[in-house]
């Protein structure tokens, strides 16, 4: 039998003063950001903020300060401009841009790139790979889905949880969740990688999946509150989660395997999205062993009255 | 044991079920995701097979009297969808969105821009006559005679044509391009039929302006100016100077109608063909490894025990694939990397049922016991574990669209999956084993 973390004695009680330094940080970056975005600053995908994509294939690299003179002298000031390879190593073929606002009407953009990069780059063959074109009433229809989604998602996730255990557990899973999610969204907004519909995608299912983790460490807190009723709070809590930790370890670990597999071989259109989850998924394990537990003790300070034995449905 | 029989018929029949609607087309074999084959089992998205997504608004603006917004949508929808399939694109999608917005799809369409021109056109055709004693040169100063209207054709030529509206393109029965029209007899032009109605309008108009010029108007944009020399009834010409191609789609459009509103694109998102088939290949293969990957680290950490997960895992992808190709839905990246998240979660369940039993057995329980007692015990944890996932698909499958609802429609479906085939299907693998006689020590 192969066994990691096997016959653990980790104090995560104790230890949860740390956790808690290292948590205000990533859910503060994260509330931040949220103020920012809200504000319109950092980076935010056309899916929000409305503009366009275009993705050009050329067939050599081109130098990007060239790139940069004919938008600009087209008229498409500002705009960003990454370039890509197909693999790593690989020269950098691949162009995309992303446009915040132009003169085009919508409909007519891949027609003006056509046009730009012709006269801009005689001689030079390429392929439009793919045009987003983003208009500002559906941006902000995108936004608000996504607002909507994102309240719905955590108030079910919320509900279900109260409804399989009782209160402060529901609470305190509900909290971990949401500091994932804000954590993820503060080292996003840090790293200056885009806002689009599909981060909001990776957060919902990293709500649901996050509490994957929380849930196995809760029923074995609940199994053994029944079990060892003349123990504290402090010591079943700490040893509940020693027990588990090779099963969340292990679980957490598929899914990061895939999730890597996606981010280093999954393609350009979905790297911040596997990227997310990557994150995502670690950060989830961590805040199952070091902030989800650790609530129901400073619930049980707070509120200082001896724990009932909850009852499984 | 009785039951297990009956189990595993099912869990055999789906296994079959599913490679066989995967694969096979009425009993034919077919490559699952081949794009270019209109017989591909499985559904591409446009993300995956290349294509256009156009949004569209009706301009409330310009909306006609008289005539309702619902109506004038559903009429507009109408006159599109004619418009594709003249187009002949396989598989589009037209349909209402909301109240003023139309969704136009085009998988697999070439040219975007040539089939965006086609659609997103009014094509309002119009019969006036030329005021023939108006003063042009004045009315490009600014001063339109009363009921006159002042056009321009393609090379900017200036014509005063009273306001009245004499005939639309709804006479029209039909319309076709034609050559040998024109005094040359070799001018590119589009021949029309009138509708029976359509023609006694024109037999009065043509018959009483004998002499006049009658200009044709497409769009507020004057195609031409013919003079009237006799009586015309059923059938007319229209000539101008338009190269073939242009006189294809003008009577493609007159065919289908005109859209009672003009519309504006408000969105618009064209995928190339290379793109798609390399967003296959790439997820594909980061699938690949992630599952051999994840194969690899159950069997190792595992032993018999993970290789039992193993099966699992991989015959909740294949149900998957086949659950998707039976109902049809579309797989699009982030529906592919759905799939290959499934991959991840679905072991999640085995992973926490072998620990337990792990632990059962730690505690000196057979191994029969520690078996059962693992997989009752771990039971509501895999459910909790598997409604969370769940619930947020569904959330993302209410308010996604596109690309994303792929993306809740695989993880969800993957999910569901997986709860029959992590803990069903492996436990009976398992039941079967034990069933064989005492087993005194597992490969766990």
């Amino acid at each position: 039998m192969i066994q990691i973390l096997n016959n653990t004695k980790i104090n995560f009680v104790g230890l949860r003063f740390i956790a808690y330094i290292i948590s205000s940080l990533l859910v503060f970056g994260g509330l931040f950001a949220i103020v920012q975005l809200a504000q319109g600053h950092g980076n935010v995908g056309i899916d929000f903020a409305g503009g366009s994509v275009v993705s050009l294939k050329f067939e050599k690299e081109l130098p990007v300060e060239k790139v940069r003179e004919v938008l600009d002298k087209n008229g498409f000031k500002d705009t960003g401009i990454q370039q890509i390879s197909d693999k790593p190593g690989d020269p950098k073929t691949k162009i995309l841009l992303r446009i915040k606002a132009s003169n085009v009407k919508i409909g007519g953009l891949k027609e003006a790139m056509t046009k730009v990069f012709t006269e801009g780059f005689p001689g030079e063959k390429f392929d439009i790979d793919r045009v987003e074109d983003m208009g500002p009433i559906v941006s902000s229809k995108l936004k608000g889905q996504a607002f909507w989604a994102v309240f719905f998602a955590i108030l079910s996730i919320m509900v279900y949880i109260w409804f399989r255990f009782e209160f402060r557990f529901g609470l305190a899973a509900a909290v971990a969740t949401l500091h994932d999610v804000l954590a993820v969204i503060g080292i996003f907004y840090f790293m200056d990688k885009e806002f689009t519909l599909l981060l909001v995608t990776a957060l919902l299912t990293l709500a649901g999946y996050s509490l994957t983790d929380t849930v196995v460490v809760f029923d074995r807190i609940r199994e053994n509150l029944k079990l060892r009723v003349k123990d504290n709070l402090d010591t079943i809590i700490n040893s509940s989660v020693n027990e588990v930790l090779s099963r969340t370890f292990m679980t957490s670990l598929t899914v990061l395997i895939v999730v890597a597999a996606l981010f280093f071989y999954g393609g350009e259109v979905i790297h911040d999205f596997s990227f997310a989850l990557m994150i995502g998924v670690v950060i989830g394990t961590y805040s199952s062993w070091f902030v989800a537990s650790p609530i129901l003790i400073e619930w049980e300070h707070a509120t200082a009255r001896k724990v009932v034995v909850p009852v499984k449905k | 044991m009785h039951r297990n029989r009956w189990v595993m018929g099912i869990i055999f029949l789906v296994f079959f079920g599913s490679l066989y609607s995967i694969f096979f087309d009425s009993g034919e074999f077919v490559k699952p995701f081949d794009a270019g084959n209109p017989k591909k089992r499985i559904k591409l998205g446009l993300d995956l097979q290349g294509g256009m997504n156009l949004l569209m608004e009706v301009d409330e603006s310009q909306l006609p009297k008289g005539l309702a917004l619902t109506e004038a949508v559903d009429r507009a929808v109408e006159v599109v969808r004619n418009r594709v399939d003249q187009i002949g694109v396989s598989e589009p999608l037209i349909q209402k969105e909301g109240t003023k917005w139309i969704v136009v799809q085009l998988p697999g369409v070439k040219d975007s821009e040539e089939a965006k021109k086609m659609i997103g056109q009014t094509a309002l055709l119009e019969f006036k006559l030329v005021d023939e004693t108006g003063d042009v040169e004045k009315a490009i100063e600014g001063t339109v005679p009363k009921g006159d209207i002042l056009l321009y054709d393609k090379e900017s030529k200036p014509y005063l044509l009273k306001e009245q509206q004499l005939m639309t393109g709804a006479a029209l029965a039909n319309a076709k391009m034609a050559l040998g029209g024109g005094s040359f007899g070799s001018e590119i032009s589009v021949d029309f039929s009138l509708t029976d109605e359509g023609s006694k309008i024109f037999a009065k108009l043509t018959g009483s302006n004998i002499g006049k010029r009658l200009a044709i108007i497409l769009d507020n944009r004057v195609i031409s100016a013919p003079t009237i020399n006799s009586k015309i009834s059923r059938r007319g010409q229209i000539t101008g100077s338009f190269d073939d191609k242009e006189a294809k789609n003008l009577a493609l459009l007159l065919r289908s109608g005109s859209l009672p509103v003009p519309m504006n694109i408000i969105s618009e998102n064209v995928v190339g063909p290379s793109l798609g088939a390399d967003s296959i290949k790439k997820g594909l293969y980061s699938g690949l490894i992630g599952l051999l990957a994840v194969l690899i680290i159950m069997a190792v950490y595992y032993k018999v025990s993970g290789i039992i997960a193993d099966i699992g895992l991989l015959c909740n992808i294949l149900y998957l694939m086949g659950g998707m190709t039976l109902i049809g839905a579309t797989l699009t990246m982030p529906g592919i990397a759905g799939i290959i998240l499934t991959i991840g979660m679905s072991v999640d369940s085995n992973v926490l049922i072998l620990e337990r039993i792990r632990e059962e057995l730690r505690t000196g329980k057979t191994v029969r016991s520690a078996v059962d007692a693992g997989y009752n015990r771990a039971f509501w944890t895999v459910i909790d574990s598997h409604v969370t996932t769940l619930i947020t698909a569904l959330i993302l499958f209410i308010f996604g669209t596109g690309p994303i609802k792929g993306f809740a429609v695989t993880l969800s479906m993957g999910c569901a999956i997986s709860l029959f085939t992590a803990v069903v299907v492996t436990k009976v693998i398992f039941d079967w084993r034990l069933s064989r006689g005492e087993v005194d020590r597992l490969s766990i």
